[in-house]
């Protein structure tokens, strides 16, 4: 087993310089940058301080960051809303139609999400689809403004976003067995006991990687707020981006990240946590 | 219950995912410069995308890029799954939880601490810095996409290729890499197509040097309706569900 191996050498060679140099270095960079002050000539000086993360609580971005956070969870509740019973009816279909119905989830995944915006602004525009099609058949007499609201920023992301709530319920659903809801069924658990005390715990593991994959991204996709908020629709996403490319306030953009870099932690914390306890209440 | 409740819900999610997308392509033929009303069939909205130099440039650009960085996660994905079923070495988890870390962090995340590395470093925006970074991203899915094929491999190959003297280069050449050969093609396509479609991290990392079509599509819908890009929107999606067609028909027909 211990011969020279150059091959098996090189190869994880390879691997940790790329990992290393391009992810690890690039996230240390972050979080010291994010400590640093600010200066003009060379976007970083010392000494270290506090001021970018004391900033982020300031009144001015804390209520952009308030209502982006408003957006990003009404996204998710709508995800998740739409998605549970989704997942619930796509895992009960005849398992000769459920590979193409899978597929047919994830072209999104593969499409441009940009495209897919934009094809969101044709039909909310004044002059768009829906407006049309409502002054038409004279339901309305002039076009209602739905673009660059803050209802088209939740519309666009939901749309985007659904179907990365959707995968883990699947697979979650995929994994609920018959014949646990007909054991709490047989020991007369009514519908609602049985989905609250067997279905809901069982699934939680898919609720909280779906919340994780859609919470995170609608704070961050800047390009959904721009395309479909307006200047008043802002996501954490713009004032990153806005920080860190335009106003060259690179500590404030870096401790802003941070804040996501940890909400994020969290989530998958959470998600490993109540994977775990069902474990544990299978083997008892 | 009804059986027919639920098969109803699942058509209207459906119809509400893919309405919006087939409005897209019905109107890309729209043959109407004002308003969005019918103006009758036509191409001249395709007719004007490749008339356009800028971005027919930005599509090449866009192309090169797609090309280098699917085929430089797949080089580097396909080893990294390599060494994760393969060998035993320190730090094995800690190369696990970089890659799901990668995965799973907000683009926006990953974006400003590319950026910040390469102003760091001095690296120019431009081509080799969107390389890095595209590579970088794409990396993850083509791990788990390749981890999922060698997961099925049957190791007495393995062992019988050490008993007839193979080493270690000649053992992965004849044997692993025709195995995980279907993954890596899958891999490739959806390296592919993830660096075509990115906006945030390009956003970041690119420069004037080098225009790609994303960042193009995103200056051109910012403001407005431009029929255009009904036509240009199309043409990117018959061509990503070409690739996911493809690659999916590559698993599929290796599976059985």
């Amino acid at each position: 087993m211990h011969e020279r191996q150059p091959f098996r050498s090189a190869v994880l060679l390879l691997v940790w310089s790329w990992l290393l140099l391009l992810v690890l270095l690039p996230n240390l960079l972050v979080i010291a940058a994010s400590f640093a002050t600010r200066d003009p000539q060379d976007f970083l000086s010392l000494p270290l301080t506090l001021e970018s993360y004391q900033r982020l609580i300031n009144p001015l971005y804390l209520s952009v960051f308030t209502h982006s956070l408003y957006m990003a969870a009404m996204t998710t509740l709508l995800c998740l809303l739409i998605g549970y019973p989704f997942a619930w009816a796509l895992s009960r279909v005849d398992k000769r139609w459920q590979t193409l119905l899978m597929i047919l989830l994830i072209v999104p995944f593969w499409t441009n999400s940009l495209v897919r915006t934009y094809a969101i602004k044709l039909l909310l525009a004044s002059n768009g689809l829906i407006n049309n099609l409502l002054q038409s058949l004279g339901v309305i007499d002039a076009p209602i403004t739905m673009l660059y609201t803050e209802g088209a920023v939740i519309a666009g992301l939901v749309y985007l976003l659904l179907p990365f709530m959707i995968l883990p319920l699947y697979t979650v659903f995929e994994d609920l067995r018959d014949d646990l809801l007909q054991a709490s069924h047989d020991l007369g658990a009514g519908r609602m006991a049985t989905f609250v005390r067997v279905v809901i715990p069982l699934t939680l593991p898919g609720v909280i990687a779906g919340v994780l994959l859609v919470l995170l991204p609608a704070m961050g996709m800047f390009y959904v707020a721009d395309v479909l908020g307006g200047a008043k629709n802002l996501l954490v996403g713009n004032v990153i981006k806005n920080q860190f490319l335009d106003a060259r306030d690179w500590p404030f953009g870096a401790a802003a990240s941070v804040l996501l870099t940890l909400a994020m932690a969290l989530l998958i914390l959470a998600h490993g946590l109540s994977r775990r306890r069902i474990g544990q209440e299978a083997v008892e | 219950m009804n059986r027919w409740l639920p098969r109803i819900y699942l058509m209207l999610v459906y119809a509400l995912l893919y309405v919006p997308i087939l409005v897209l392509v019905i109107y890309s033929f729209n043959d109407s410069r004002t308003g969005y009303r019918w103006g009758g069939l036509s191409l001249r909205w395709y007719q004007a995308l490749f008339d356009n130099h800028a971005m027919v440039q930005a599509m090449w650009n866009s192309l090169w890029l797609a090309l280098a960085a699917a085929t430089v996660s797949t080089v580097i994905g396909g080893l990294t799954a390599l060494a994760l079923h393969r060998y035993q070495f320190r730090g094995k988890q800690a190369l696990r939880g970089m890659l799901f870390v990668v995965m799973m962090s907000p683009e926006i995340v990953l974006a400003i601490s590319l950026l910040a590395l390469f102003l760091v470093v001095g690296v120019q925006l431009g081509f080799v810095s969107l390389l890095l970074a595209h590579v970088t991203f794409c990396l993850p899915f083509v791990v788990i996409t390749v981890m999922a094929r060698l997961s099925g491999l049957d190791e007495r190959l393995m062992e019988a290729a050490r008993d007839l003297g193979a080493g270690e280069f000649t053992t992965v050449r004849t044997i692993l890499v025709p195995v995980m050969m279907p993954a890596l093609l899958a891999g490739w396509l959806l390296g592919f197509t993830l660096s075509l479609d990115d906006v945030v991290v390009s956003t970041f990392v690119s420069g004037p040097s080098y225009e790609i079509l994303p960042l193009r599509i995103y200056s051109m819908v910012r403001v407005g309706l431009k029929p255009e890009v009904n036509a240009l929107g199309t043409l990117l999606l018959v061509f990503s569900l070409v690739m996911l067609v493809l690659s999916q028909f590559i698993l599929m027909r290796n599976k059985q």
